[in-house]
This record gives C-alpha cells, structure tokens and sequence, in this order.
C-alpha cells in the first residue's frame, strides 16, 4: 500500500467537509476521486498536501504514519499537487517556472545554476513524454502544455504521489487524450495518480480503482471495469439521475432564429466569426459544439446585441436585429443565459431577488413609471426560488452566497420567468454537478417543447450530443458542419472540432 | 429586533475604527506633551498622571465643544433667557452647521461610487455650484421677492453643480477618460473659474482686491431654523435631512437607483442585462454633482453669504472619506456627517481650551479614515469574528470601463 488515508476528519464553520473519508492507493495504480462539486475532494487533497490539518485521522505513506505541517513536508514525503488553477509566474520560461522554489545552485553566491535544472527537466520531460519546451515563456503556452509543467514540476521535486484536481476542466477532448497518455507513462514507472474528477467518462478511462465522495463522506466505491456510467452518477448524486434527459424528437416549426453570411469581430478586431449562416428553428435544439475561443463567443454577443457586427443578417422571429441594443433583443422574448454566469449573468453582492429581476425590472409588476413594487419584487423571486428550487436561506441573500449550481438556477429561473421564442444558453452547465445539469438540461427541454427556439453554445461533447436536435461544429469563426442529432457521435464531432470538414457539412 | 442587530452589526466597525483613532490620538497628545514628559524621570507617576489628566481635558473640552457645556445647560434652564438658551445649545447647533455641507457631499460621494464612478470632484462641484446661487441672487437682487430669489439660487446651483459633474461622467462614459483624473483636475478648473468671476462686475466688492464677493445677506437668506443670537442652524439642515431620504429611496426603491447599482457592482451583467452603463456613468455623476451644487449653494447663500474661491475648503473630498465611514449608505452619511461635524466643532473648542494644537484633529480623522478603510485591522485589534464575508463596496469590483 503506497498511500492510506484513514477515517480523515474535517470541519469548517458550519459545515462537516471530510467525515471519516478513508481512501487507499497503490503504487503505479490511478485511483479516481470522484463526487460532485463540495463532495469534500478538494479539502480532502488539501489535507494530502499538507495545506489543511485534518481534525482528526491518520495519513499513512508506506506503511509509516506521517503527519503534515504544511505543504513543504508533503512535497518531501513525495506528495506533488497539480491545482486546478495553475500556479506558474506567466513571465518565466519554463525551466524558471519548474526549477522556481527548490533550484540547484553553484558558486560561492549560491547562483542559480540554469544548466544543471534544464538538463533535468530534458531528462524527465523525454522520459514521460511531456513534450515541453524547456526555454518557451510560459503565458505562451498552451493550457494544455502548462498543465504539463506543473506534472513536470510535481516530478522535479521527486514526487511519485501525483493528485491531479480535475485535470480535464481546461482541456479539449484531444489534450485530454494526451493527458491519460502521460498518466499511463507515469503509471508505468510506479508513481501513483489521484485523479480527482466530477466527469464520469474520464474516472471509468483512466483509473484503476474509483472512490465516490459524496456530502464529506464515501458514498461507495466502485471498480471502473464492473461499473458504469449511471452506477458512479447514482452514487455521486444520492438518488436515481438521468445522464441523458429523455426528450421526445423535435418537432420543428417556422424559424425563429436566422443568421446568414455573419462576420464579427473580436476585441483585437479580428474577424472572430467568419461568414456563419444558422438558422434555429421554433421547437428545436441546435447545439453549437467546438474548442473555446473558435467564435462561439462572438457570435452569441452579436446576435443577443452585446457586440457590433461587422456585417450580416440576422433576425429573431422576422425581425431584424442587426443593431439592436441588448434591451431589444431581450425585449423581443430572447432568454439568454450567459457564458460565464459569475462575471455576466449574475451581480454577486445583490440579493437573490435583485438578480431575479435583473432584466426585467423595468417592467411591470416589479415596477410601475420607474418604482419598484417590492411585493411583487419578493412574491416574484420567492416564486422563481420555489419553482427551480433554488437552495437558498431567503431570497434576501446575496447572490454570491450560493453553489454553482444554485446560481444558474437564479440565471435560468429569470430568464425563463418571461415567455420566451428564443433561448441563448453558452455553456449553461459549466462547472455544475451531475445533479444539476440534469435539472438544467429539463428546464431547456421543457422550453422547446413549449414551442421557443433554442441555442446552446457549448464545449462539452457529452451535453452538446444530450440536448441537441440539431449538432452545429464552430471550428475558426466559420460553422463547419450540421449534423443530426442521431448521427453525431464523439468521433465525427470530434473531428469537425479539431478543423476538418467532411460529407454533411452543408450549413443550413 | 432583527433590525436592529443588523444596524448595530453595521455601525460596529466604523464605530470602532472611531474609537480606535481616538485612544491612537490620545496616545500622540501624550507624547507630545511634553511639560509633563520632561519630569518622567523626577516623578513618573504624577508626569503620567499629568498627561494623562491633558487627555481627559483635551477629550472633555472637545465633547463639551461639539454637544454643549452641562453647566450651562443648566443655568439655561434656570433663567430661560434667550442669550443663556443660546450660550447652552450653540455647541450642538454649530455641529449641525458644519454637519450639514458634509451631509449634501457625503450623498453625492455616496450615489457616484454606488454607480462605481470615484467623485474626486466634490469640491469644484460644490464650487461652480455655488457660483451659479450667487449669480442667480445678484441679477435677481432687487427684482423679486426674497424667497423668490434663494429658491431660483438653490435651484440654479443645483443644475451648475448638476453640469459640472456631468463633464467627468460623459467624459467616462464616451471616451473611458478616468474620472479620477478628471475630477481632479476639473477642482483646478472650477477654482479659477470662481476666482474669474469673483473680479467680474457682478461679484466683485467694490474697493476690495481679496477673492472674496459682495455680501448677499441683507437680500437673501436661508431661514434660520431657532430665532436666538448668534445661532446659525438654519433650513438647509432640514433640507439635508430631507435629500438624505429621497436619494435612499432613489436608490433603493426606484429601477434608475437599481441600475446605478446594479452598474456599480458589476458593469457587465448590468449589460447583459439590457441597461446602459455609459447612461449610468453620466447620470451618477450629474446626480452627484448636483448634491454638491445644492450643498455649495446652501452654503454660500445662507451660512456664509458671500463667494470665495476657498468655500468648499475640502468638504468634497472630507466627503469621500465620510461616504465610506458611512458604508455608502444614506442614513450612515447623516450618521458620519453628523460625527464628523461634532468632531471638528469639538476640535476648535478642544484647541482654544486645552492648547491641544487643533492638528491633533487632523490626525485623528486621517487615523478614522484610515481605520474605516481597513476594516480587517480593525477585527483584528478588537478581535471581532466575521460570520460570512461582507459585501465589499462597489468600487472594490469597477472594471476599467470604455465604451
């Protein structure tokens, strides 16, 4: 046994975040940590790495019990820790960025000897097929490639009890390919991998044994060869879910949403969307899957009147809405659900009923020749609450005080509280746990089939093939091909996303 | 009662950087006493007695200053004369006076940085505000009734002060020129404008170089509110009292305060959301502007009656530190305005009574100011828990916006 975590216990004010957790782990072996977002993961890895104490419970390292102050005794017991959110200096290369904390130095003056760090990090990147650029700065790499630096960095401080937090978040499906290459390789030479992860494709790939947290404690665990998909999901979430809501086939009707021959440009003015033609029918789902960055963006802020367009058509019910503000288009019963919910959708430090009436407000009933009604202001919100069943103390909440998952249910509750021909969602599941992109995904659903038109933006494979009537693939400014949602598949996706252009491709 | 704790919760941190600032200067007038130091060593007890007994009688002069003298409170209230009475609640009064400027700036400080835009520019505003009330009185002098008179002042000032912030906002909100800079600047501006027509023949006292105007309170004035010698207090108090609550319901009950909210918080979703943000910017910063100008022109036409080009002396940007004590709230700029005056009022007296050198005071609202800004510091020395993380103040979170 490599690493034995036993009945580890923690609290926080208000909340028991680890409950007796005990996990094992082999060496060379890939144990999955799975569970949905404040399962306990992070704090549990937290603890591994020496940044929390744990109340009480033991870590045990070969057999030998070992008791971490803080996170430079981890780093030495061999524990390497590759965050979420990266922690490289962006103006480093990368031998900097990697020898950064424990540099080998020479000469009286204790210089950092550069040579003697780059030929090391040559060695280790060629033995585990890293594939990085020793003298690259690194705000010039790609994510993927500094997800690798710090594995590379975990590795020079000899760690071989590698904890990597959702790995896969920022990565496309083919780094992710390439990440699970170099866990095998690592495998391989005997380090053992904490994968930790809410994606259920990836734990059943990749690991070797699978532990399901769930609320701070074990829910079960599971063998990724025995297991399935629904098995991990039912555990992970406490009840029965569905991975993929049932829907009935589309049933189109007259077009709502029509975009022909738009061109957009970016902040820096490039031409971000490239001659992209749509059309999104009343009754139907069409889903515009591809890597982030490929004009998504763009083009969903030129149509809902957030960005100028460069030129183009674009109608909403047979309207033009070529410069409308974001009011009109808003006006003309358009939902949008934003990209990033933190920074658009939602203002953190207002209650939860501000931010119900966030864009409506200027109508009645919440308010009448500019004053607010407040009754109808809290019987609206305390309606939205009940209906999308929004966690939450009281509506007088601040905004910021929620999950993730509580959050965008704040986000779809207002924009769905209005009658809608239209609904934008970009990535309207980001970050949510499986718990709640089933809810999400319904409640669009249920707009659809109430008639509206709908358009999701999205990045993840797996809800751009579970809601889309119709799958779009953005690859560079330009729509690369239409597929039916039967015949979508990851592979063909999958390869429209990375740039090529095949049979269908015909833009409706 | 919920209420209640909720207010209590609020206030206790600034109140506490206000007594911190306290024993900080109690520390500094100690030190500096320096009769007393100098026999530390003869007869440490009694020099720190001494000194000790200076800051009590320092402390003591400045309550009795800015809320009035018991003593005479009581012997007022045996004669009942008119001079006793005025002798006994002058102190209060007088802090009401210097409150009530502070309470206009503090609200035009509050509503720019509730909308995210810093107004640095109180003082240029309260300025031009109080040029256009003076103008106003001289060219009606003579041609309508008094009250006629200060109302189209008050009015007047108000929209000068009103046109004098829009500059920066429109400046803002069309070509992402900071307002910090601009504000500034604009004080410069607005400075010598005053000091232009203060030598024009309108303004200018006859005979007088000084940049000061011809006194206009023999044909307008703002009623006093206590008819008794040598009382100031007069309706822009009321008046202050009055705007206080209508720029509360302006921002909280009203959808344009919701969107100057909503703007200050996060420019982005207030976008997303369908409203204009430069629309937002713009009008923060004429609403702002106009309290200043209306604050100028109660100044100048009743408690001061003649223009000078010193006549803000400060209170624009006292008010940004009074804005923040305050938590941008309405009722906490009456609350701050309200300590602020009592403490300046009570700094005079403390000077004049004590020869506690009135920079002291200075020192003590830079330290309040300093301690309000920190409110973790603040925590920490009076070890204080926080249940869950406060909202910070809008301005914490303004992008660098251009359209």
């Amino acid at each position: 046994m490599r690493l034995e975590l036993r009945d580890i216990s923690k609290r926080f004010p208000g909340v028991l975040a680890n409950d007796k957790i005990s996990i094992q782990a082999d060496r060379g072996k890939v144990l999955g940590l799975l569970g949905e977002n404040g399962a306990g993961k992070t704090t549990l890895m937290n603890i591994l790495s020496g940044l929390y104490k744990p109340d009480s419970g033991q870590i045990f390292i070969d057999g030998e019990e070992r008791v971490f102050g803080d996170p430079a005794a981890a780093i030495n017991a061999g524990v390497g820790m590759v965050h979420q959110h990266f922690m490289l200096v962006p103006v480093f290369d990368v031998v900097e960025a990697v020898a950064l904390g424990s540099e080998p130095v020479s000469g009286p003056l204790g210089a950092f000897n550069r040579s003697a760090a780059r030929k090391r990090i040559v060695e280790l990147s060629e033995q585990y097929k890293l594939d990085v650029e020793p003298d690259a700065k690194i705000e010039s790499l790609p994510v993927g490639v500094r997800q690798r630096v710090e594995i590379l960095k975990a590795l020079y401080r000899h760690s071989d009890i590698l904890v990597l937090d959702e790995p896969s978040a920022v990565l496309t499906p083919l780094e992710t390919e390439e990440l699970f290459a170099i866990i095998r390789s690592l495998t391989a030479t005997g380090t053992t991998v904490i994968f930790i992860t809410h994606k259920l494709n990836e734990v059943l790939e990749v690991a070797d044994s699978i532990v399901v947290l769930r609320r701070g404690r074990v829910a079960g665990t599971a063998d990724p060869k025995t297991t399935s998909r629904q098995e991990l999901a039912n555990l992970m979430v406490g009840r029965d879910v569905e991975l993929i809501v049932a829907k009935g086939p589309a049933k189109p009707g007259e077009v709502v949403l029509e975009v022909n021959d738009l061109h957009v440009r970016d902040d820096r003015l490039d031409m971000a969307v490239n001659g992209v033609d749509l059309t999104v029918r009343a009754g139907e789902i069409v889903a515009i899957a591809g890597v982030q960055g490929n004009g998504q963006t763009e083009l969903v802020e030129a149509i809902t009147g957030l960005r100028t367009i460069d030129s183009g058509e674009m109608t909403i019910g047979g309207r033009h809405v070529e410069k409308a503000s974001p009011r009109e288009v808003s006006d003309l019963g358009v939902a949008h659900i934003p990209e990033d919910r933190g920074r658009d959708g939602l203002i953190a430090y207002m209650s939860i009923a501000e931010n119900y009436i966030l864009d409506t407000y200027h109508r009645e009933p919440y308010s009448k020749h500019g004053v607010f009604d407040r009754k109808a202001v809290e019987a609206g919100a305390e309606r939205g609450v009940k209906d999308f069943d929004i966690r939450t103390p009281s509506i007088n909440t601040t905004a910021a005080s929620l999950s993730g998952g509580n959050q965008q249910k704040v986000v779809v509750a207002r924009e769905f509280s209005v009658p809608v021909q239209l609904v934008i969602a970009a990535q309207p599941t980001r970050g949510l746990d499986v718990g709640s992109i089933e809810y999400i995904h319904r409640r669009i659903i249920e707009q659809r089939d109430a008639g509206a038109a709908i358009l999701i933006v999205s990045t993840e494979l797996d809800e751009v093939l579970a809601v889309g009537d119709r799958i779009a693939v953005m690859f560079d400014g330009r729509i690369v091909g239409i597929l039916e949602g039967e015949s979508a598949t990851y592979e063909n996706l999958g390869l429209l996303m990375g740039g090529a252009t095949f049979g269908t491709g015909a833009a409706a | 009662m919920s209420r209640i704790t909720a207010l209590l919760r609020r206030g206790l941190v600034p109140l506490l950087a206000v007594i911190t600032a306290l024993l900080f200067g109690a520390i500094v007038i100690i030190l500096t006493d320096f009769n007393n130091l100098a026999n530390i060593g003869s007869d440490p007890a009694g020099a720190l007695g001494g000194a000790l007994s200076g800051v009590l009688n320092g402390y003591g002069a400045m309550l009795t200053g800015a809320l009035g003298d018991p003593q005479k409170i009581g012997i007022a209230l045996e004669t009942m004369a008119p001079a006793d009475i005025a002798t006994a609640i002058r102190p209060l009064t007088e802090t009401l006076v210097s409150a009530t400027p502070l309470i206009f700036a503090g609200l035009g400080v509050a509503i720019s940085f509730r909308a995210g835009m810093f107004n640095i520019g109180g003082d240029g505003q309260i300025l031009v505000g109080a040029l256009g009330a003076t103008l106003t009185a001289f060219l009606l002098n003579g041609q309508a009734p008094a009250f006629v008179i200060l109302a189209a002042a008050l009015v007047v000032g108000t929209l000068f002060g009103a046109g004098y912030g829009f500059i920066p906002g429109f400046l803002k909100a069309r070509t992402g020129a900071h307002e910090v800079i601009t504000t500034i600047m604009l004080n410069y501006v607005a400075a010598q404008i005053v000091f232009f027509a203060l030598r024009g023949p309108i303004l200018r006292q006859p005979g007088s170089t000084a940049p000061v105007s011809k006194n206009m309170s023999a044909f307008v004035d703002v009623p006093l509110l206590i008819n008794l010698p040598a009382i100031r207090l007069d309706l822009s108090f009321i008046a202050a009292l009055l705007v206080a609550v209508l720029i509360s319901w302006l921002l909280f009950r009203t959808t344009i305060g919701f969107e100057l909210r909503a703007s200050g918080f996060n420019m982005t979703a207030a976008r997303y959301a369908g409203m204009s943000a430069g629309g937002s910017m713009m009008l923060a910063m004429a609403l702002s502007g106009a309290l200043m100008g209306l604050g100028g022109s109660f100044l100048v036409v009743g408690t001061v009656g003649q223009l000078s080009n010193d006549l803000a002396g400060g209170i624009g940007f006292n008010a940004i530190a009074l804005a923040l004590l305050a938590g941008l709230r309405p009722s906490g700029v009456v609350a701050a305005a309200l300590l602020f005056g009592a403490l300046s009022n009570g700094g005079k007296v403390m000077g004049i009574q004590s020869g506690i050198p009135f920079d002291l005071l200075s020192f003590i609202f830079a330290l309040v100011i300093m301690f309000v800004a920190a409110p973790g510091l603040i925590r920490t020395i009076w070890r204080i828990k926080v249940s869950r993380p406060q909202p910070e103040l809008a301005i914490s979170q303004q992008p660098v916006a251009s359209e």
